[in-house]
This record gives C-alpha cells, sequence and structure tokens, in this order.
C-alpha cells in the first residue's frame, strides 16, 4: 500500500506546534485536554497565519479521554481560529494516536483526497478521567430504566458501599495486570540492558534537549502555556553520577538486577502537540515553508500477552518491514527518532535490530539490520527529558525531526514510537 | 484597563462634585471610528496668506463646511490658523484676536490647528521671534482648551505649501480621532515626499508589517490598529510571550513570530519570515521595551544593561540589518518616551535609551531619504496599561489627571495611531522626528 501511495505526490511537513510538556499534577491542573489541545492548535494557526482557513482535515486524540470528549479534536476546531468548516476526528492508539493521526493525513494527502491536514494529540495525567465502578454504574442504569418508584428503590438498594469507590485509569496492560514499567523491566533484563547504558541515555537526552533551547531550537516549535514556557521535567544539568543514584523504580522482582528507575523512564506527563501537513501546492500557494516529506508509514503489533515477546517492542518488527518496502537499510539515515518510554525500550530495540538470531528468528532476515550511529540518536531530546503525554509524543517528535532535517538540507530521519496494547508505529520522513 | 475616575467624572452627579471640589473633569476624547466624520461641525480657517486660501480649497475638497470668518453660532469642530506669512511678532495679532472668540465655538473633540514655518538657522531675529511665537501661543492655547479638543500645528520647512503629500496627511492626522491624544504638539513637513493613499481609512493596504512587543499593551493595539488600516501583520515577542503573542496574531490574522529581538540575528530573521511568509516588508515598528527602575544610586549592571539591550541597542542593530538586507524603503517607527525628553526619577537606563531613540530617528533619516523611506519615533507619556496600573495609586492619578492638558491618561490605542500616521507612505515628508502622544503632558515639557 504504502509503495503506491509513495508513488503518489508528496505529503509535506510544514510545520508544527506544541505546549511546553508539564510534569503531572503541576503547571496544567485544571487545563483539560479540549484546552490543552486548543492552545496547541490555535498556536500553530499564528505560526502560519491559518486564521479563519478550511483546512482538509484535523485528527488528534487523546489516550486517557473523558465519555464528554466524545467528539474531542472537532470540539477543539471549533473552539480554535480556524475555520468551522474544518472537520475534524478522533484517532485512539494508544502512544501511537499522535503518529497515526500524521501518518493517516498523509496519506490523504498523497491521494489527492485533502490538501492540508493537522495531526497531534493531547493528554492529561493530571484531569484524567475518574469512572464510577461497573457496580455503582450497573445500580444507576437499573435505576434509570426503572419505571416506578419501587423500582428504582429497588434497583438502589442494591448498593453496596464499596460500590462507591471511584475507578480511576491505570496504565496497567488489562491482560496481563502488569503495567508498562514492569513489562520493560521484563524486556530490559532479556536483553541484558546495563543500568550505566540507561542512566548514559536519560542523561544525553536531558543534556540534548537543554542545548537544544539555548540555540533557539524549540522558538519556534514551541508556544508557552500556563506560565511554562520550557518543558519542565527537563534538567539540562542531568548527569549519570546523579542519575545513578536513584533507587530502581520497575522490576523489583529482579532483585539487584533491577535497573530501572524514574530517572531513566518517562514521567507521566501533560501536554499537547499539532503539525501542519500539506501538498506541495498547499505550501507554495500560502507562502508556507516545506520542512520534509513524510515519506512512509508502518505498523507492528506483537503477542506480549503469552510472554513470545516483550510489550514494548513492536516497532522492532515494524521498522525491518518498512524499510522492505523502501529499499532501505537501517544505516540510511541521518536522523534517528526514537520513543523513550523508558531507556530499556530505546536500547533493547538497538540490541535487537544488531542481534542476528533475534533478526533471523523473529524478523526473518537473513542479516541482522546492524548497529546505528549513536551521535545519530535523539540528538535535540525525546522523551526522557521532555516528557511524554501520550497522544501528543507523536507530534513532538514529527515537527521537530523535519526541522532537523530541513536545517541540516538533505537526508532522512526515522521515527519509532512503542504503544501499549503491544502495538508500535514506525515513520519515515525526509529533507527539503 | 478601566479608569474608574473617568466613568464617575462623566455621570452628572460626578461632573457636579468634581466641579465643586475643584477636581479635574476629564472628558471622553474623540477617538477615531472608520467612516465617521472627519471633525465634529464646520471649519473655519484663519489667516490671509495663499496658503490660507489653499487650506479652505483642500477642506471644501475633503467634504468639509469651511469659513474664512466668524458668523453664525454653529459649533466649530476645526479652527485652522495659517500663519505662514508672519514676519514680526506684532503679526501674531490680527490672527490670535479673530481666533479668540472662535474659540468659545468649538466643539467638544474640536481642533486648533497652525500652518507655519519653523524657525531656523539664518532666520532673521524678527522672523525666528515670530515663528517661534506661533509655537509659544499654540502650545498655551492647548492648556487652555477644555472638552477634549486639541491645538496642535504644522511645520512646513522652505517654501512647501499643501502640496506637499505629508503636509495634507498631516493635516487629516491632526484633525481626525486619530489624534485624540496628541496635544500641543508639531508635525514638521521637510520635504515633498509622500504618497496619498487611495482609500484614508485603509492607508495601508498592501503593506506588510512587523511590530515588536507586540504580545500586550502598546505594542498588541499597534497591531490591531495596523490591521484595521489595512496591513498585514507580522507580530513578535520574546518565546516567553508566546501565548499571549498567538492570540494577538490570530486576532489581527498575520503570523506570530517567537523571537527575543536583542539576539544577534533578528533583523535578519524578521526581514526573512517577512518576505517568506508575506512577500515583503514595507513596515517596522520597533515597539519592544522594558523598564527595570531603579534609582541610578542602586542600579546594578543587569538591570541597566538588559534596559540599553532591548530599547535602543536592539533597534539600532535591526536597523542595520535590514539595510544590509536592501529594505531601502522601509518605514520605520520606534517607541521613544516622554522619560526620554524630561528624563524620570528611578529611569535612568530607561531614559538613556529612550532619549537614545530619539537621536537615533534623528541620525537616520539621511540615510531613509528616497522614496516612501524614512523612520520617526512616537514618544508617549502616560498611558494606561498592565504596567502603569502597576503604579502606586496616587502617582498614577496624578500621572494622568493632573498634569496632562487633557485631563486623563491615553490609551494603547492613541499611541498606536500616531504610528500608523507614521508607518503610511503619505508621512515621508516627515522624517527624523520624535512625535509626542501625552495629551500635553508636563512630564518633558
Amino acid at each position: 500500500m504504502g509503495q503506491n501511495l509513495s508513488q503518489n505526490r508528496p505529503a509535506v511537513v510544514i510545520g508544527g506546534n506544541r505546549i511546553p510538556f508539564a510534569r503531572a499534577n503541576g503547571a496544567y491542573v485544571g487545563a483539560s485536554n479540549q484546552d490543552m489541545m486548543t492552545a496547541a492548535l490555535d498556536g500553530l494557526v499564528a505560526r502560519f497565519g491559518l486564521q479563519g482557513q478550511r483546512i482538509g482535515a484535523v485528527a488528534s486524540g487523546a489516550v486517557l479521554k473523558h465519555s464528554r470528549d466524545f467528539n474531542l479534536t472537532r470540539e477543539v476546531v471549533l473552539g480554535s481560529a480556524l475555520s468551522p468548516q474544518t472537520p475534524a476526528y478522533d484517532v485512539q492508539m494508544a502512544c501511537a494516536t499522535g503518529l497515526e493521526t500524521i501518518g493517516s493525513l498523509a496519506d490523504k494527502i498523497k491521494s489527492g483526497q485533502i490538501e492540508s491536514g493537522i495531526g497531534g494529540g493531547v493528554d492529561t495525567v493530571s484531569d484524567a478521567p475518574i469512572a464510577v465502578s461497573d457496580d455503582l454504574r450497573n445500580v444507576l442504569l437499573a435505576a434509570g430504566r426503572a419505571r416506578s418508584l419501587k423500582d428504582r428503590l429497588a434497583a438502589f438498594a442494591k448498593l453496596r458501599p464499596r460500590d462507591l469507590a471511584p475507578s480511576a485509569p491505570g496504565t496497567d496492560e488489562p491482560r496481563t495486570g502488569l503495567s508498562m514499567g514492569e513489562h520493560q523491566a521484563l524486556t530490559t533484563q532479556r536483553w541484558e540492558i546495563t543500568r550505566e547504558a540507561q542512566d548514559e541515555l536519560a542523561a544525553a537526552s536531558h543534556q540534548n534537549l537543554a542545548a537544544a533551547y539555548d540555540r533557539h531550537f524549540f522558538d519556534d516549535l514551541i508556544t508557552p502555556y500556563r506560565g511554562l514556557a520550557k518543558d519542565n521535567n527537563m534538567r539540562a544539568d542531568s548527569t549519570v553520577a546523579k542519575l545513578s543514584k536513584l533507587k530502581p523504580a520497575f522490576g523489583k522482582s529482579l532483585g539487584d538486577q533491577a535497573s530501572m528507575t524514574a530517572g531513566n523512564s518517562t514521567p507521566l506527563t501533560d501536554g499537547a502537540s499539532a503539525v501542519l501537513l500539506g501538498s506541495e501546492e498547499f505550501a507554495a500557494e500560502h507562502d508556507l515553508p516545506m520542512l520534509a516529506n513524510f515519506v512512509d508509514y508502518e505498523l507492528a503489533a506483537v503477542d506480549f500477552v503469552s510472554g513470545e515477546e516483550g510489550l514494548l517492542m513492536a516497532p522492532a518488527y515494524a521498522v525491518p518491514r518498512m524499510l522492505a518496502r523502501q529499499g532501505l537499510t537501517l544505516q540510511d539515515f541521518d536522523f534517528y527518532e526514537i520513543h523513550e518510554a523508558f531507556a530499556g525500550t530505546v536500547l533493547s530495540t538497538l540490541k535487537a535490530w544488531e542481534d542476528p538470531e533475534f533478526c533471523k528468528d523473529k524478523l526473518g532476515l537473513d542479516a541482522p539490520l546492524g548497529s546505528i550511529d549513536r551521535s545519530k540518536l535523539n540528538v535535540n531530546g525525546s522523551s526522557l527529558a521532555a516528557g511524554h503525554p501520550f497522544a501528543a509524543t507523536g507530534g513532538r517528535i514529527v515537527a521537530t525531526l523535519a526541522k532537523m532535517l530541513h536545517e541540516k538540507g538533505s537526508g532522512r530521519g526515522l521515527i519509532s514510537v512503542c504503544a501499549a496494547g503491544g502495538q508500535g508505529i514506525v515513520a519515515i520522513l525526509e529533507a527539503r | 484597563m478601566a479608569d474608574q475616575y473617568l466613568d464617575f467624572a462623566n455621570t452628572p452627579f460626578g461632573r457636579s462634585l468634581a466641579k465643586r471640589l475643584g477636581l479635574p473633569a476629564p472628558v471622553r476624547l474623540r477617538r477615531y471610528e472608520q467612516g465617521a466624520a472627519l471633525i465634529p461641525g464646520a471649519a473655519m480657517v484663519i489667516g490671509s496668506s495663499e496658503l490660507a486660501r489653499t487650506t479652505g480649497e483642500l477642506l471644501l475638497g475633503w467634504g468639509l463646511e469651511v469659513r474664512t470668518h466668524d458668523a453664525g453660532h454653529a459649533k466649530l469642530g476645526a479652527i485652522v490658523v495659517v500663519l505662514d506669512d508672519v514676519t514680526t511678532p506684532a503679526d501674531l495679532s490680527p490672527h490670535a484676536l479673530t481666533l479668540s472668540p472662535a474659540l468659545k465655538r468649538l466643539a467638544p473633540g474640536g481642533r486648533v490647528i497652525t500652518i507655519a514655518r519653523p524657525e531656523q538657522d539664518g532666520d532673521a531675529p524678527e522672523l525666528a521671534a515670530a515663528r517661534l511665537g506661533v509655537t509659544g501661543m499654540l502650545r498655551s492655547v492647548a492648556h487652555e482648551l477644555r472638552g477634549g479638543a486639541t491645538a496642535n500645528g504644522i511645520e512646513l520647512e522652505g517654501s512647501l505649501d499643501l502640496s506637499a503629500p505629508s503636509a495634507q496627511a498631516a493635516l487629516r492626522f491632526l484633525l481626525s480621532g486619530r489624534s485624540a491624544y496628541v496635544d500641543g504638539q508639531f508635525l514638521r513637513v521637510d520635504s515633498q515626499r509622500g504618497v496619498l493613499p487611495q482609500d484614508a481609512d485603509r492607508p495601508l493596504v498592501g503593506k506588510v508589517a512587523v511590530v515588536t512587543g507586540a504580545a500586550r499593551g502598546i505594542g498588541a493595539a499597534i497591531a490591531r490598529v495596523l490591521r484595521r488600516d489595512g496591513a498585514t501583520l507580522v507580530v513578535v515577542d520574546v518565546p516567553q510571550a508566546g501565548d499571549a503573542l498567538a492570540k494577538v496574531a490570530n486576532e489581527v490574522e498575520g503570523t506570530a513570530l517567537q523571537l527575543d529581538v536583542t539576539r544577534p540575528e533578528a533583523g535578519e530573521l524578521i526581514a526573512a519570515h517577512a518576505k517568506e511568509r508575506h512577500g515583503a516588508l514595507d513596515i517596522v515598528v520597533h515597539n519592544a521595551g522594558i523598564t527595570r527602575d531603579k534609582l541610578l544610586a542602586n542600579m546594578d549592571a543587569a538591570k541597566w544593561d538588559s534596559v540599553i539591550a532591548v530599547n535602543i541597542e536592539s533597534q539600532l542593530a535591526m536597523n542595520r540589518a535590514f539595510k544590509a538586507a536592501g529594505l531601502d524603503q522601509l518605514r520605520i517607527v520606534s517607541l521613544a518616551s516622554t522619560s526620554g525628553i524630561a528624563g524620570n526619577r528611578g529611569q535612568s537606563n530607561y531614559g538613556a535609551s529612550k532619549a537614545g531613540v530619539i537621536g537615533m530617528v534623528r541620525a537616520s533619516a539621511p540615510q531613509l531619504s528616497s522614496g516612501v523611506a524614512g523612520i520617526n519615533a512616537v514618544a508617549p507619556g502616560f498611558i494606561e496599561t498592565e504596567m502603569t496600573a502597576k503604579i502606586p495609586f496616587a502617582t498614577r492619578a496624578a500621572g494622568r489627571l493632573i498634569l496632562p492638558s487633557l485631563q486623563q491618561g491615553g490609551l494603547p490605542r492613541d499611541v498606536a495611531e500616531a504610528i500608523s500616521f507614521l508607518a503610511s507612505d503619505s508621512a515621508a515628508g516627515i522624517n527624523g522626528r520624535t512625535l509626542r502622544v501625552c495629551g500635553q503632558s508636563l512630564i518633558g515639557a
């Protein structure tokens, strides 16, 4: 499918905007998903002068979503400076949400269906939906169906005090009961990733992100929000020495083998991002920059329930399929943006691609994909430093990578994002 | 920015109380509205020179009812006194004495405007005395007027007359509600340069304008007024102010550029953004500015240096970059301040930077003197903004009520109107000048 599409006209990344990412229960307490996504979208409109314009489609989504937000993206558009005639839809694919919105819009542009699109996502843990328990919900529904006072009282009579306890959304996998961190801890152990390697990656993420701020890289990628102008999880002075002092947070069953800490795992974060895509004609007609082509993207999923594969390893499977389709090797890239759900995720994935056995048995390849030049990895920081508001991460990465490629003026970038449910999404961007 | 005293003083009870207590009685100023009459009544032209005759013709051409002598009892919307032919102070007498009874019939929000020659090097003592005499008379009349009426002057250099586009544009600006808070000031026209707009209500159609410091206050008001007047906007502010900036950009349907103007590449980045995204750069409004008030005796390097860097060095650097980029038809308007003219306690750094702006525009003018190019400054007096809202109540009350002739603070919009006028091609004959928008405040007099 991708090959057919890539023979069509290019889908161009014009630019992006996000609000700074904030650690949960901090700067953005009181802001809803709709508030934050509207801020990200209005900042994008302001940057590119899109006021009153009808965009082909706006797609976004949230992983943690209130039932009232059944039409989240459309409501965001209606509250934005865009034309109210702009259609919008929601996507929900765990942490793959943001990149999936952008990929699907790119396909619509390539096929000629739309001229412009805005993709992205938002998440807040600080304003997470809290639901009533299933038992209380059943009582309320039964009472609602009751036709007489007697029936209604009978329905409420079934209520027990424990039913009143609210049920908060968790990040545990429903089929295993394990948190994402515990799942990754198993994978980290499986690939023998050292604590030191994880801490090195985490420290580099913070230092790279801080350096990017210092050289004004984010001046046209971020719009401040609620008094925050930078990602507040960032620690510019982070070092391996400091990170090495943290106690393990996941994989405690592994005893002294446990290596994953709060420092080399992403924190819960609030934030939103949006990316503007268009055809070349759209960009030219509106005097807009063309940063990169959105070349291709690929989804994958793994069987983590049986324990056959690690929860967050799906991108390891998606990448070779996409490379084969595009006739590229893993080394044909100038930048690698591998989402840092955990430092262990990035390092396990890279190690898997270097492993002849894994590449032969699991990926069906004659030779391993091989190693990458680590100096090209997450060069302006990634989720360990910036934070990871689930659905917003795809938009952050696409806009950042597109700008990096445009600054370089040539080359390709590879994006890899893991997601809950054993899923993954990967993509290729090409400089313009 | 609600001025509660202004509201109160305009109620029947407030009016009578203010009168009995001898408090100032500020009125609502006549501010510009698109499509509104140029002046609130007929225009009277005083003077006997050829220039007086052509002034009357011009006003007739603008559709005004024009009188050349005081007759009847109808309210006068404006009185234009043409004094280009005075040669000795005694020559002022007949004009002043004709103006005298007419003043009593000036409508609220009316205008007194003198058109005269500026005093210049080489003038005979009698001539210099007569010409400077005009300014003393006009400024005193401005103090005398009430009801939101103002008095301002136009100075025509050499043998310039009303065929100079900027002379016409200045006259229209001073008559209109655009000059509501300009009082006791002179606009000097020094050349025949300038192009009058097709549509006086939308003089900036087709122009691309950059406003720095546009996220709030006066900068945001400038963006709104330039947009109303037809310009396409690039609004600039520091990245930290980006959320407010985005709101302004979306309101004026422009583009937001998050940029610290003190960065060495700021001028280049602004020029590139305007050209790439809007195809041109015609107008630059250097509005970005900060205050770090402290008595000089207690000043530290951070406070001093940041004010100088933002308020003046950045403007100089950007202007050099615009020149290097070949933008030789730029119209630049800078924000000075009455603190730069008179100084202000606790503002030695700010005063230095703002006086610096006045010097910069004066010295830069000769390099921007072809076509419609030009550079001028606007010096606001007490303007009601978030910044001034933080000034202690008594100081603020004194600043806005007692000192200016108009007995109130100005609005950010009032500053923006003057900037829009100076940014237009029609003002190209005014170059290197600083126009005060201060309600004739004594501060900096």
